[in-house]
């Protein structure tokens, strides 16, 4: 599953899978972590997302994605149902708010090697 | 696409393992008795200090003699030369190598010395390198000195006769 996630990302695409009762997962797992029941049937989901909850990053150190401040954040893609800790490229904390749109970029397509660090950030969607 | 699996068109195919190069820096407090051995290093001395109940000298010392549980005060400066004990020809390449392979990793008891630490040894044909072997420190020029072993260049023959086995065997 995890190896479909980074395909996917390779290809510039964010996939979830459906748990019980049609719920989907994002990023994709095997088992759904409410239920325990095998997952089924990958479905595309974002490339725009909500920021459902955020904590801003003043001094970025070393070990950090972006060398500029910017956010953690739990981005809830379009077409999902649960979300995952990414980065919000926001340019200043004042631009970041909860429940606001963000939408994914990706390294360029000739760049991309099916790893995580394939999608860059999520940036406010007015910015793009 | 399937309902398990995420079926890509790209050439490369799925991904089904990936590199992920991790790193752990940490930072070493050496203490008093180890301070001692590495501003040696930098001064191009090998430091060691004596154990006052059994009279053995501890280079690089920790402080305290493992044999008799004293705390060790008698600094020593130790000369230049020493004795191979033991040795490995190092023929296989490992994450991180820095020496280009084959090459001699020998155990060097320092004259005086009663403990032996891991030395790279050099300017010695690999079917020369033996139990005994005489050699000296090479250091690296003053200005490259610095507080680490990293001051020592390589050890090196001294093409003096072997050290008789009783006076290393204890130290195996």
């Amino acid at each position: 599953m995890i190896g479909s996630f980074l395909t996917a990302l390779r290809d510039g695409v964010l996939i979830g899978i459906k748990g019980t009762g049609g719920k989907v997962i994002f990023p994709p797992t095997e088992y759904d972590p409410d239920t325990a029941e095998e997952t089924s049937g990958i479905v595309n989901v974002g490339p725009g997302a909500v920021v459902t909850s955020w904590g801003w990053v003043s001094q970025p150190l070393k070990q950090h994605p972006l060398a500029h401040p910017f956010a953690w954040a739990l981005i809830q893609p379009d077409g999902a149902d649960t979300a995952m800790l990414h980065v919000v490229d926001a340019g200043s904390e004042s631009a970041m708010a909860t429940g606001m749109r963000v939408t994914a970029t990706f390294r360029p397509a000739d760049e991309r090697i099916g790893a995580m660090a394939d999608l860059v950030a999520f940036v406010p969607e007015e910015a793009k | 696409m399937s309902d398990q699996t995420y079926v890509t068109s790209d050439p490369r195919g799925s991904i089904t393992k990936l590199d992920t190069p991790s790193r752990l820096e940490y930072f070493f407090t050496a203490g008093t008795s180890l301070s001692k051995n590495l501003r040696g290093y930098q001064r191009g001395q090998f430091i060691g200090q004596r154990c006052p109940v059994c009279s053995k000298v501890y280079v690089p010392s920790r402080g305290s003699c493992p044999v008799d549980g004293v705390a060790l005060t008698e600094e020593v400066e130790l000369k230049n030369t020493g004795t191979v004990t033991t040795f490995c020809v190092v023929n296989v390449p490992f994450a991180g190598q820095s020496i280009k392979i084959p090459y001699i990793a020998g155990q060097i008891l320092l004259d005086g010395a009663n403990l032996s630490f891991m030395g790279l040894i050099q300017e010695c044909e690999l079917e020369e390198v033996r139990m005994g072997m005489r050699v000296e420190a090479v250091w690296v020029d003053k200005a490259d000195l610095v507080p680490s072993l990293a001051s020592v260049k390589y050890f090196r023959p001294t093409g003096e006769p072997d050290a008789a086995y009783e006076t290393y065997q204890e130290y195996l």
